[in-house]
Protein backbone atom coordinates (compact mmCIF):
# COMPACT_ATOMS: atom_id res chain seq x y z
CA UNK A 1 0.00 0.00 0.00
CA UNK A 2 1.23 3.47 -0.94
CA UNK A 3 2.32 5.77 1.87
CA UNK A 4 0.36 8.60 0.20
CA UNK A 5 -2.82 6.58 0.70
CA UNK A 6 -2.12 5.37 4.23
CA UNK A 7 -4.13 8.03 6.10
CA UNK A 8 -6.39 9.21 3.27
CA UNK A 9 -7.79 12.71 2.80
CA UNK A 10 -8.31 15.24 0.02
CA UNK A 11 -8.16 19.01 -0.53
CA UNK A 12 -9.53 21.27 -3.27
CA UNK A 13 -9.24 25.02 -3.95
CA UNK A 14 -11.26 27.14 -6.40
CA UNK A 15 -11.17 30.68 -7.75
CA UNK A 16 -14.28 32.88 -7.79
CA UNK A 17 -15.03 36.56 -8.50
CA UNK A 18 -12.80 38.49 -6.06
CA UNK A 19 -12.84 35.46 -3.75
CA UNK A 20 -11.26 32.03 -3.32
CA UNK A 21 -12.40 28.86 -1.57
CA UNK A 22 -10.46 25.95 -0.13
CA UNK A 23 -12.06 22.80 1.24
CA UNK A 24 -11.07 19.41 2.62
CA UNK A 25 -12.56 16.25 4.10
CA UNK A 26 -12.08 15.41 7.80
CA UNK A 27 -11.11 11.73 7.69
CA UNK A 28 -8.01 10.31 9.31
CA UNK A 29 -7.61 6.61 8.72
CA UNK A 30 -5.16 3.78 9.10
CA UNK A 31 -5.59 2.10 5.74
CA UNK A 32 -9.18 0.84 5.69
CA UNK A 33 -9.85 1.62 9.37
CA UNK A 34 -11.36 5.04 10.04
CA UNK A 35 -9.76 6.64 13.14
CA UNK A 36 -11.02 10.22 13.36
CA UNK A 37 -13.66 12.39 11.72
CA UNK A 38 -12.22 15.61 13.14
CA UNK A 39 -8.81 15.71 11.45
CA UNK A 40 -8.44 19.15 9.86
CA UNK A 41 -5.94 19.48 7.02
CA UNK A 42 -6.44 23.17 6.18
CA UNK A 43 -4.51 25.78 8.16
CA UNK A 44 -4.62 29.59 8.09
CA UNK A 45 -1.06 30.94 7.55
CA UNK A 46 -2.12 34.61 7.54
CA UNK A 47 -5.54 36.27 7.42
CA UNK A 48 -5.64 35.79 3.66
CA UNK A 49 -3.34 32.84 2.97
CA UNK A 50 -4.62 29.32 3.66
CA UNK A 51 -2.83 26.04 3.05
CA UNK A 52 -4.26 22.51 2.74
CA UNK A 53 -1.96 19.57 3.48
CA UNK A 54 -3.35 16.21 2.32
CA UNK A 55 -1.14 13.15 2.57
CA UNK A 56 0.69 11.34 5.37
CA UNK A 57 -0.80 12.54 8.69
CA UNK A 58 2.50 12.74 10.58
CA UNK A 59 3.85 15.03 7.86
CA UNK A 60 0.68 17.15 7.96
CA UNK A 61 1.60 18.13 11.52
CA UNK A 62 5.33 18.44 10.87
CA UNK A 63 4.95 20.55 7.73
CA UNK A 64 2.36 22.79 9.37
CA UNK A 65 4.80 23.54 12.19
CA UNK A 66 7.66 24.00 9.72
CA UNK A 67 5.62 26.50 7.68
CA UNK A 68 4.55 28.39 10.79
CA UNK A 69 8.18 28.70 11.89
CA UNK A 70 9.42 29.89 8.48
CA UNK A 71 6.51 32.26 8.17
CA UNK A 72 7.23 33.85 11.54
CA UNK A 73 10.89 34.32 10.53
CA UNK A 74 9.75 35.92 7.26
CA UNK A 75 7.33 38.25 9.02
CA UNK A 76 9.97 39.40 11.52
CA UNK A 77 12.62 40.02 8.85
CA UNK A 78 10.33 41.69 6.34
CA UNK A 79 8.10 43.44 8.88
CA UNK A 80 5.02 42.60 6.78
CA UNK A 81 2.70 39.70 6.12
CA UNK A 82 3.54 37.21 3.38
CA UNK A 83 1.72 37.27 0.04
CA UNK A 84 0.15 34.03 -1.29
CA UNK A 85 2.53 33.80 -4.24
CA UNK A 86 5.58 34.26 -2.01
CA UNK A 87 4.19 31.67 0.37
CA UNK A 88 3.75 29.23 -2.52
CA UNK A 89 7.44 29.57 -3.33
CA UNK A 90 8.30 29.10 0.34
CA UNK A 91 6.27 25.84 0.27
CA UNK A 92 7.98 24.77 -2.92
CA UNK A 93 11.53 25.31 -1.64
CA UNK A 94 10.74 23.75 1.75
CA UNK A 95 9.61 20.59 -0.04
CA UNK A 96 12.52 20.51 -2.50
CA UNK A 97 14.97 20.71 0.41
CA UNK A 98 13.92 17.14 1.09
CA UNK A 99 14.23 16.07 -2.56
CA UNK A 100 15.64 12.61 -1.75
CA UNK A 101 13.55 11.86 1.32
CA UNK A 102 10.39 13.88 0.82
CA UNK A 103 7.47 14.79 3.05
CA UNK A 104 4.52 12.76 1.79
CA UNK A 105 2.25 15.77 1.34
CA UNK A 106 0.86 17.54 -1.72
CA UNK A 107 0.07 21.06 -0.48
CA UNK A 108 -2.71 23.26 -1.87
CA UNK A 109 -2.45 27.05 -1.38
CA UNK A 110 -5.34 29.49 -1.59
CA UNK A 111 -5.21 33.20 -0.86
CA UNK A 112 -5.90 36.77 -1.89
CA UNK A 113 -2.89 38.49 -3.44
CA UNK A 114 -2.22 42.28 -3.19
CA UNK A 115 -1.84 43.87 -6.62
CA UNK A 116 0.36 46.98 -7.16
CA UNK A 117 -2.85 49.05 -7.32
CA UNK A 118 -3.83 47.79 -3.87
CA UNK A 119 -6.65 45.44 -4.91
CA UNK A 120 -6.89 41.84 -3.78
CA UNK A 121 -6.66 39.20 -6.52
CA UNK A 122 -7.60 35.52 -6.06
CA UNK A 123 -4.60 33.19 -6.02
CA UNK A 124 -4.50 29.38 -5.91
CA UNK A 125 -1.66 26.91 -6.40
CA UNK A 126 -0.74 23.31 -5.69
CA UNK A 127 2.55 21.42 -5.63
CA UNK A 128 3.58 17.80 -5.78
CA UNK A 129 5.42 16.22 -2.87
CA UNK A 130 8.83 17.58 -3.96
CA UNK A 131 7.63 21.11 -4.63
CA UNK A 132 6.76 21.41 -8.32
CA UNK A 133 4.43 24.42 -8.38
CA UNK A 134 1.21 24.33 -10.35
CA UNK A 135 -0.60 27.67 -10.70
CA UNK A 136 -4.10 27.37 -12.03
CA UNK A 137 -6.70 29.90 -13.09
CA UNK A 138 -9.69 27.73 -12.15
CA UNK A 139 -9.16 25.03 -9.49
CA UNK A 140 -6.51 22.73 -7.99
CA UNK A 141 -6.96 19.37 -6.28
CA UNK A 142 -4.85 16.95 -4.22
CA UNK A 143 -5.18 13.83 -2.10
CA UNK A 144 -6.57 10.31 -2.46
CA UNK A 145 -9.72 11.55 -4.25
CA UNK A 146 -7.82 13.92 -6.59
CA UNK A 147 -8.85 12.11 -9.78
CA UNK A 148 -12.50 12.13 -8.73
CA UNK A 149 -12.25 15.81 -7.68
CA UNK A 150 -10.88 16.70 -11.12
CA UNK A 151 -13.85 15.01 -12.74
CA UNK A 152 -16.54 16.70 -10.67
CA UNK A 153 -14.82 20.13 -10.63
CA UNK A 154 -14.42 20.02 -14.40
CA UNK A 155 -18.18 19.62 -14.62
CA UNK A 156 -19.34 22.12 -11.98
CA UNK A 157 -16.86 25.02 -11.96
CA UNK A 158 -17.51 28.18 -13.95
CA UNK A 159 -15.71 31.55 -14.03
CA UNK A 160 -16.59 34.57 -11.84
CA UNK A 161 -18.68 32.86 -9.16
CA UNK A 162 -19.85 35.06 -6.29
CA UNK A 163 -18.80 33.90 -2.78
CA UNK A 164 -22.07 32.07 -1.98
CA UNK A 165 -22.16 30.36 -5.38
CA UNK A 166 -18.49 29.46 -5.07
CA UNK A 167 -19.22 27.92 -1.68
CA UNK A 168 -22.01 25.80 -3.14
CA UNK A 169 -19.81 24.74 -6.06
CA UNK A 170 -16.80 23.71 -3.99
CA UNK A 171 -18.98 22.02 -1.34
CA UNK A 172 -20.85 19.90 -3.88
CA UNK A 173 -17.65 19.09 -5.76
CA UNK A 174 -15.91 17.86 -2.61
CA UNK A 175 -18.89 16.02 -1.16
CA UNK A 176 -19.65 14.13 -4.36
CA UNK A 177 -16.02 13.33 -5.16
CA UNK A 178 -15.20 11.90 -1.73
CA UNK A 179 -18.29 9.68 -1.85
CA UNK A 180 -16.56 7.83 -4.69
CA UNK A 181 -13.30 7.47 -2.72
CA UNK A 182 -12.88 4.84 -0.01
CA UNK A 183 -10.11 6.78 1.78
CA UNK A 184 -11.71 10.26 1.91
CA UNK A 185 -14.88 11.61 3.50
CA UNK A 186 -16.22 11.42 7.07
CA UNK A 187 -17.30 15.08 7.05
CA UNK A 188 -15.88 18.15 5.35
CA UNK A 189 -14.90 21.77 5.95
CA UNK A 190 -15.00 24.75 3.57
CA UNK A 191 -13.29 28.16 3.83
CA UNK A 192 -14.36 31.02 1.57
CA UNK A 193 -11.97 34.00 1.51
CA UNK A 194 -13.42 37.35 0.47
CA UNK A 195 -12.04 40.90 0.64
CA UNK A 196 -13.57 41.66 4.01
CA UNK A 197 -14.11 38.29 5.69
CA UNK A 198 -13.34 34.57 5.86
CA UNK A 199 -16.28 32.18 6.10
CA UNK A 200 -15.66 28.74 7.65
CA UNK A 201 -18.42 26.14 7.34
CA UNK A 202 -18.44 22.51 8.45
CA UNK A 203 -20.42 20.27 6.12
CA UNK A 204 -22.57 17.31 7.02
CA UNK A 205 -21.14 14.57 4.84
CA UNK A 206 -21.69 10.84 4.48
CA UNK A 207 -20.24 8.89 7.40
CA UNK A 208 -19.29 5.63 5.65
CA UNK B 1 -28.36 -36.33 -13.84
CA UNK B 2 -25.39 -35.23 -15.83
CA UNK B 3 -24.39 -35.34 -19.45
CA UNK B 4 -22.31 -38.50 -19.18
CA UNK B 5 -24.87 -40.65 -17.38
CA UNK B 6 -27.65 -39.27 -19.56
CA UNK B 7 -26.01 -40.64 -22.69
CA UNK B 8 -26.53 -44.21 -21.44
CA UNK B 9 -29.86 -43.84 -19.71
CA UNK B 10 -32.83 -45.71 -21.19
CA UNK B 11 -35.77 -44.01 -19.51
CA UNK B 12 -35.00 -40.28 -19.48
CA UNK B 13 -36.57 -37.68 -21.72
CA UNK B 14 -33.40 -37.41 -23.76
CA UNK B 15 -33.39 -41.18 -24.29
CA UNK B 16 -36.91 -40.92 -25.62
CA UNK B 17 -35.82 -38.17 -27.99
CA UNK B 18 -32.88 -40.32 -29.08
CA UNK B 19 -35.18 -43.21 -29.95
CA UNK B 20 -37.49 -40.89 -31.86
CA UNK B 21 -34.55 -39.53 -33.81
CA UNK B 22 -33.37 -43.06 -34.58
CA UNK B 23 -36.78 -43.90 -36.05
CA UNK B 24 -36.92 -40.72 -38.12
CA UNK B 25 -33.29 -41.13 -39.17
CA UNK B 26 -32.59 -37.61 -38.03
CA UNK B 27 -29.05 -37.18 -36.81
CA UNK B 28 -28.13 -33.56 -37.41
CA UNK B 29 -28.02 -32.59 -33.74
CA UNK B 30 -28.05 -28.81 -33.80
CA UNK B 31 -26.59 -27.30 -30.68
CA UNK B 32 -28.28 -24.26 -29.15
CA UNK B 33 -25.03 -22.42 -29.68
CA UNK B 34 -25.73 -22.55 -33.39
CA UNK B 35 -28.66 -20.23 -32.76
CA UNK B 36 -26.29 -17.79 -31.12
CA UNK B 37 -27.80 -18.39 -27.70
CA UNK B 38 -28.29 -20.83 -24.93
CA UNK B 39 -31.72 -19.42 -24.19
CA UNK B 40 -30.16 -16.87 -21.84
CA UNK B 41 -28.70 -19.53 -19.56
CA UNK B 42 -25.08 -19.19 -20.73
CA UNK B 43 -23.21 -22.37 -19.98
CA UNK B 44 -25.84 -23.38 -17.41
CA UNK B 45 -28.26 -24.75 -20.01
CA UNK B 46 -26.63 -28.16 -20.38
CA UNK B 47 -25.71 -29.91 -17.13
CA UNK B 48 -22.37 -29.09 -15.55
CA UNK B 49 -20.92 -25.79 -16.78
CA UNK B 50 -17.66 -25.90 -18.65
CA UNK B 51 -15.19 -23.07 -18.99
CA UNK B 52 -12.59 -22.24 -21.59
CA UNK B 53 -9.17 -21.92 -19.97
CA UNK B 54 -6.44 -19.58 -21.34
CA UNK B 55 -3.94 -21.46 -23.52
CA UNK B 56 -0.87 -20.86 -21.38
CA UNK B 57 1.42 -23.07 -19.26
CA UNK B 58 -0.22 -22.31 -15.92
CA UNK B 59 -3.72 -20.83 -16.36
CA UNK B 60 -4.33 -20.04 -12.69
CA UNK B 61 -0.99 -18.24 -12.29
CA UNK B 62 -1.80 -16.31 -15.47
CA UNK B 63 -5.18 -15.26 -14.08
CA UNK B 64 -3.73 -14.31 -10.71
CA UNK B 65 -0.99 -12.23 -12.35
CA UNK B 66 -3.58 -10.03 -14.03
CA UNK B 67 -6.39 -9.90 -11.48
CA UNK B 68 -5.09 -10.26 -7.92
CA UNK B 69 -4.98 -6.73 -6.56
CA UNK B 70 -3.98 -7.96 -3.09
CA UNK B 71 -0.64 -9.26 -4.35
CA UNK B 72 -0.18 -6.39 -6.79
CA UNK B 73 -2.29 -3.24 -6.37
CA UNK B 74 -1.23 -1.98 -9.78
CA UNK B 75 -2.54 -5.04 -11.61
CA UNK B 76 -4.42 -4.31 -14.81
CA UNK B 77 -7.79 -5.83 -13.98
CA UNK B 78 -9.27 -5.07 -10.60
CA UNK B 79 -12.07 -7.44 -9.74
CA UNK B 80 -14.91 -5.84 -7.83
CA UNK B 81 -14.96 -6.91 -4.20
CA UNK B 82 -17.98 -7.26 -1.98
CA UNK B 83 -17.45 -6.46 1.69
CA UNK B 84 -19.44 -6.76 4.93
CA UNK B 85 -22.02 -9.51 5.37
CA UNK B 86 -23.52 -11.20 8.44
CA UNK B 87 -26.05 -13.84 9.34
CA UNK B 88 -27.22 -15.21 12.66
CA UNK B 89 -29.66 -17.79 13.91
CA UNK B 90 -32.05 -17.08 16.78
CA UNK B 91 -35.40 -18.15 18.23
CA UNK B 92 -37.35 -16.36 15.49
CA UNK B 93 -35.39 -17.65 12.49
CA UNK B 94 -32.36 -16.26 10.64
CA UNK B 95 -31.34 -12.63 10.16
CA UNK B 96 -29.25 -11.83 7.10
CA UNK B 97 -27.78 -8.32 6.76
CA UNK B 98 -25.27 -6.97 4.25
CA UNK B 99 -23.84 -3.66 3.04
CA UNK B 100 -23.98 -2.56 -0.61
CA UNK B 101 -20.56 -1.11 -1.47
CA UNK B 102 -18.31 -2.51 -4.20
CA UNK B 103 -14.78 -1.16 -4.49
CA UNK B 104 -12.08 -1.63 -7.13
CA UNK B 105 -8.90 -0.48 -5.39
CA UNK B 106 -9.83 2.75 -3.59
CA UNK B 107 -12.56 3.56 -6.13
CA UNK B 108 -16.13 3.08 -4.93
CA UNK B 109 -17.40 1.32 -8.03
CA UNK B 110 -20.98 0.95 -6.79
CA UNK B 111 -23.08 1.75 -3.74
CA UNK B 112 -26.13 -0.25 -4.78
CA UNK B 113 -24.90 -3.84 -5.00
CA UNK B 114 -27.32 -6.62 -4.03
CA UNK B 115 -25.11 -8.82 -1.87
CA UNK B 116 -27.93 -11.11 -0.78
CA UNK B 117 -28.67 -13.64 -3.49
CA UNK B 118 -32.21 -14.99 -3.42
CA UNK B 119 -31.60 -18.64 -4.35
CA UNK B 120 -35.24 -19.67 -3.87
CA UNK B 121 -38.08 -18.63 -1.50
CA UNK B 122 -36.47 -20.54 1.38
CA UNK B 123 -32.75 -20.05 0.69
CA UNK B 124 -30.52 -16.98 0.75
CA UNK B 125 -26.85 -16.69 -0.10
CA UNK B 126 -24.54 -13.81 0.80
CA UNK B 127 -21.82 -12.32 -1.34
CA UNK B 128 -18.30 -11.37 -0.19
CA UNK B 129 -15.25 -11.56 -2.42
CA UNK B 130 -15.61 -11.87 -6.17
CA UNK B 131 -19.10 -10.64 -7.06
CA UNK B 132 -19.28 -12.51 -10.36
CA UNK B 133 -18.21 -15.85 -8.85
CA UNK B 134 -20.80 -15.65 -6.05
CA UNK B 135 -23.58 -14.53 -8.36
CA UNK B 136 -22.91 -17.18 -10.98
CA UNK B 137 -22.48 -20.18 -8.68
CA UNK B 138 -25.36 -19.31 -6.40
CA UNK B 139 -27.67 -18.90 -9.41
CA UNK B 140 -26.46 -22.31 -10.56
CA UNK B 141 -27.14 -23.63 -7.06
CA UNK B 142 -30.70 -22.26 -7.39
CA UNK B 143 -31.20 -24.31 -10.58
CA UNK B 144 -29.91 -27.46 -8.92
CA UNK B 145 -32.09 -26.88 -5.84
CA UNK B 146 -35.17 -26.64 -8.05
CA UNK B 147 -34.21 -29.85 -9.85
CA UNK B 148 -33.75 -31.56 -6.48
CA UNK B 149 -37.26 -30.41 -5.55
CA UNK B 150 -38.75 -31.82 -8.77
CA UNK B 151 -36.89 -35.12 -8.51
CA UNK B 152 -37.54 -35.78 -4.82
CA UNK B 153 -40.86 -33.97 -4.29
CA UNK B 154 -39.27 -32.32 -1.27
CA UNK B 155 -37.39 -29.09 -0.66
CA UNK B 156 -33.62 -29.40 -0.41
CA UNK B 157 -32.16 -29.01 3.09
CA UNK B 158 -29.82 -26.11 3.81
CA UNK B 159 -27.11 -28.66 4.64
CA UNK B 160 -27.49 -30.38 1.26
CA UNK B 161 -27.64 -27.12 -0.70
CA UNK B 162 -24.52 -25.75 0.98
CA UNK B 163 -22.67 -29.05 0.49
CA UNK B 164 -23.62 -29.00 -3.19
CA UNK B 165 -22.09 -25.52 -3.51
CA UNK B 166 -19.05 -26.51 -1.47
CA UNK B 167 -18.40 -29.55 -3.68
CA UNK B 168 -18.88 -27.45 -6.81
CA UNK B 169 -16.42 -24.73 -5.91
CA UNK B 170 -13.91 -27.24 -4.47
CA UNK B 171 -13.54 -28.55 -8.02
CA UNK B 172 -11.95 -25.21 -8.87
CA UNK B 173 -9.61 -25.09 -5.85
CA UNK B 174 -6.41 -23.25 -6.70
CA UNK B 175 -7.79 -21.97 -10.01
CA UNK B 176 -8.37 -18.45 -8.71
CA UNK B 177 -12.09 -18.59 -7.99
CA UNK B 178 -12.49 -15.63 -5.67
CA UNK B 179 -15.15 -16.75 -3.25
CA UNK B 180 -12.22 -17.06 -0.81
CA UNK B 181 -13.82 -14.61 1.59
CA UNK B 182 -16.76 -16.97 1.85
CA UNK B 183 -20.49 -17.05 1.43
CA UNK B 184 -23.24 -17.90 3.89
CA UNK B 185 -26.07 -20.17 2.79
CA UNK B 186 -29.04 -19.41 5.02
CA UNK B 187 -32.51 -20.89 5.12
CA UNK B 188 -35.24 -22.80 6.86
CA UNK B 189 -35.74 -26.54 6.30
CA UNK B 190 -37.42 -29.32 8.29
CA UNK B 191 -34.64 -29.12 10.91
CA UNK B 192 -35.48 -25.42 11.46
CA UNK B 193 -33.34 -22.35 10.79
CA UNK B 194 -29.81 -23.08 9.52
CA UNK B 195 -26.67 -21.25 8.40
CA UNK B 196 -23.66 -22.72 6.61
CA UNK B 197 -20.46 -20.87 5.80
CA UNK B 198 -18.88 -21.98 2.52
CA UNK B 199 -15.73 -20.73 0.81
CA UNK B 200 -13.72 -21.65 -2.27
CA UNK B 201 -10.91 -23.32 -0.29
CA UNK B 202 -13.50 -25.98 0.52
CA UNK B 203 -14.32 -24.90 4.07
CA UNK B 204 -17.93 -25.60 5.06
CA UNK B 205 -19.03 -24.75 8.59
CA UNK B 206 -22.36 -24.99 10.38
CA UNK B 207 -22.95 -22.30 12.97
CA UNK B 208 -25.27 -19.85 14.73
CA UNK B 209 -23.45 -16.64 13.85
CA UNK B 210 -21.12 -15.58 11.07
CA UNK B 211 -19.80 -12.35 9.66
CA UNK B 212 -17.66 -12.22 6.52
CA UNK B 213 -15.65 -9.55 4.73
CA UNK B 214 -13.26 -6.69 5.45
CA UNK B 215 -15.75 -5.08 7.86
CA UNK B 216 -16.55 -8.34 9.65
CA UNK B 217 -14.49 -7.50 12.76
CA UNK B 218 -16.56 -4.35 13.33
CA UNK B 219 -19.81 -6.23 12.78
CA UNK B 220 -18.73 -9.05 15.14
CA UNK B 221 -18.03 -6.45 17.85
CA UNK B 222 -21.62 -5.26 17.87
CA UNK B 223 -23.12 -8.67 17.12
CA UNK B 224 -21.33 -10.59 19.91
CA UNK B 225 -22.23 -7.90 22.41
CA UNK B 226 -25.94 -7.88 21.59
CA UNK B 227 -26.58 -11.51 20.66
CA UNK B 228 -28.96 -13.78 22.61
CA UNK B 229 -30.91 -16.82 21.40
CA UNK B 230 -34.25 -15.43 22.65
CA UNK B 231 -34.08 -12.10 20.81
CA UNK B 232 -37.48 -10.88 19.59
CA UNK B 233 -37.89 -10.40 15.83
CA UNK B 234 -37.61 -6.61 16.17
CA UNK B 235 -34.54 -6.84 18.44
CA UNK B 236 -32.84 -9.26 16.06
CA UNK B 237 -33.49 -7.08 13.02
CA UNK B 238 -32.16 -4.04 14.88
CA UNK B 239 -29.03 -5.98 15.88
CA UNK B 240 -28.34 -6.97 12.28
CA UNK B 241 -28.86 -3.41 11.08
CA UNK B 242 -26.74 -1.90 13.86
CA UNK B 243 -23.90 -4.37 13.21
CA UNK B 244 -23.68 -3.60 9.50
CA UNK B 245 -23.87 0.12 10.31
CA UNK B 246 -20.80 -0.25 12.58
CA UNK B 247 -18.89 -1.90 9.73
CA UNK B 248 -20.11 0.63 7.17
CA UNK B 249 -19.01 3.48 9.40
CA UNK B 250 -15.51 2.30 10.38
CA UNK B 251 -14.48 0.27 7.34
CA UNK B 252 -13.49 2.22 4.22
CA UNK B 253 -14.51 -0.66 1.97
CA UNK B 254 -18.02 -1.11 3.41
CA UNK B 255 -21.01 1.19 3.52
CA UNK B 256 -23.57 3.05 1.41
CA UNK B 257 -26.70 1.03 2.28
CA UNK B 258 -27.81 -1.92 4.42
CA UNK B 259 -30.00 -4.72 3.08
CA UNK B 260 -31.87 -6.66 5.75
CA UNK B 261 -33.60 -10.05 5.38
CA UNK B 262 -35.44 -12.24 7.86
CA UNK B 263 -35.91 -15.99 7.21
CA UNK B 264 -38.85 -17.64 9.00
CA UNK B 265 -40.69 -20.95 8.68
CA UNK B 266 -42.58 -19.73 5.61
CA UNK B 267 -39.47 -18.52 3.77
CA UNK B 268 -37.46 -15.34 3.64
CA UNK B 269 -38.82 -11.80 3.77
CA UNK B 270 -37.03 -8.60 2.69
CA UNK B 271 -37.24 -6.18 5.63
CA UNK B 272 -35.70 -3.10 4.09
CA UNK B 273 -32.92 -1.04 2.61
CA UNK B 274 -31.32 1.51 4.95
CA UNK B 275 -28.82 4.26 4.12
CA UNK B 276 -25.75 4.04 6.40
CA UNK B 277 -25.41 7.84 6.65
CA UNK B 278 -29.11 8.15 7.44
CA UNK B 279 -28.61 5.57 10.23
CA UNK B 280 -25.63 7.61 11.51
CA UNK B 281 -27.53 10.88 11.81
CA UNK B 282 -31.17 9.87 12.36
CA UNK B 283 -31.44 6.10 12.90
CA UNK B 284 -34.15 3.82 11.47
CA UNK B 285 -37.37 5.83 11.07
CA UNK B 286 -35.73 8.86 12.66
CA UNK B 287 -35.64 7.17 16.10
CA UNK B 288 -32.18 8.48 17.05
CA UNK B 289 -28.88 8.22 15.19
CA UNK B 290 -26.37 5.40 15.75
CA UNK B 291 -23.41 7.79 15.39
CA UNK B 292 -21.13 8.34 18.38
CA UNK B 293 -21.05 12.13 17.93
CA UNK B 294 -24.81 12.16 17.50
CA UNK B 295 -25.33 10.25 20.78
CA UNK B 296 -22.88 12.24 22.94
CA UNK B 297 -23.52 15.71 21.52
CA UNK B 298 -24.07 18.24 24.29
CA UNK B 299 -23.62 15.62 27.05
CA UNK B 300 -19.97 16.17 28.02
CA UNK B 301 -17.66 19.18 28.12
CA UNK B 302 -15.60 17.56 25.39
CA UNK B 303 -18.65 17.50 23.14
CA UNK B 304 -20.40 20.84 23.55
CA UNK B 305 -23.47 21.58 21.45
CA UNK B 306 -22.44 23.01 18.12
CA UNK B 307 -22.08 26.79 18.15
CA UNK B 308 -22.78 27.23 14.49
CA UNK B 309 -25.38 24.80 13.13
CA UNK B 310 -23.87 22.59 10.43
CA UNK B 311 -24.80 23.78 6.98
CA UNK B 312 -26.49 21.20 4.87
CA UNK B 313 -25.05 21.47 1.40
Amino acid sequence: MSIMQMNGGSVIAMVGKDCVAIASDLRLGNQSLGISSKFEKIFPMTDRVYVGLPGLATDVTTLHQQFRYRLNMYTIKEEREIEPETFAHLVSSTLYEKRFGPYFIEPVIAGLQKTPSGDLKPYIAATDLIGCLNFAKDFVVAGTASDKLFGVAEGLWEPDLEPEDLFETIAQTLLNAVDRDAYSGWGAVVYVLTKDKVIKRELKGRMD
Amino acid sequence: MHAFAERFSTNSASAELRRAKDILGEDNDVSDVMWGSNAGFGSLARGIPRFVVPAVQDPSAFLRMHTDDHADPSCRIKIKHGTTTLAFRFKGGVIVAVDSRATAGSYVASGTVKKVIEINPYLLGTMAGGAADCQYWETYLGIQCRLHELRNRERISVAAASKFLSNLVSNYKGMGLSMVKGTMICGWDKTGPAIFYVDSDGTRLKGDLFSVGSGSTFAYGVLDQGYRWDLTDEEAQELGRRSIYAAGHRDAFSGNTINLYHVKEDGWRFIGNYDVSEMHYNGPGGTGGYGYDVRVEGRTSANPPEEVPATEA
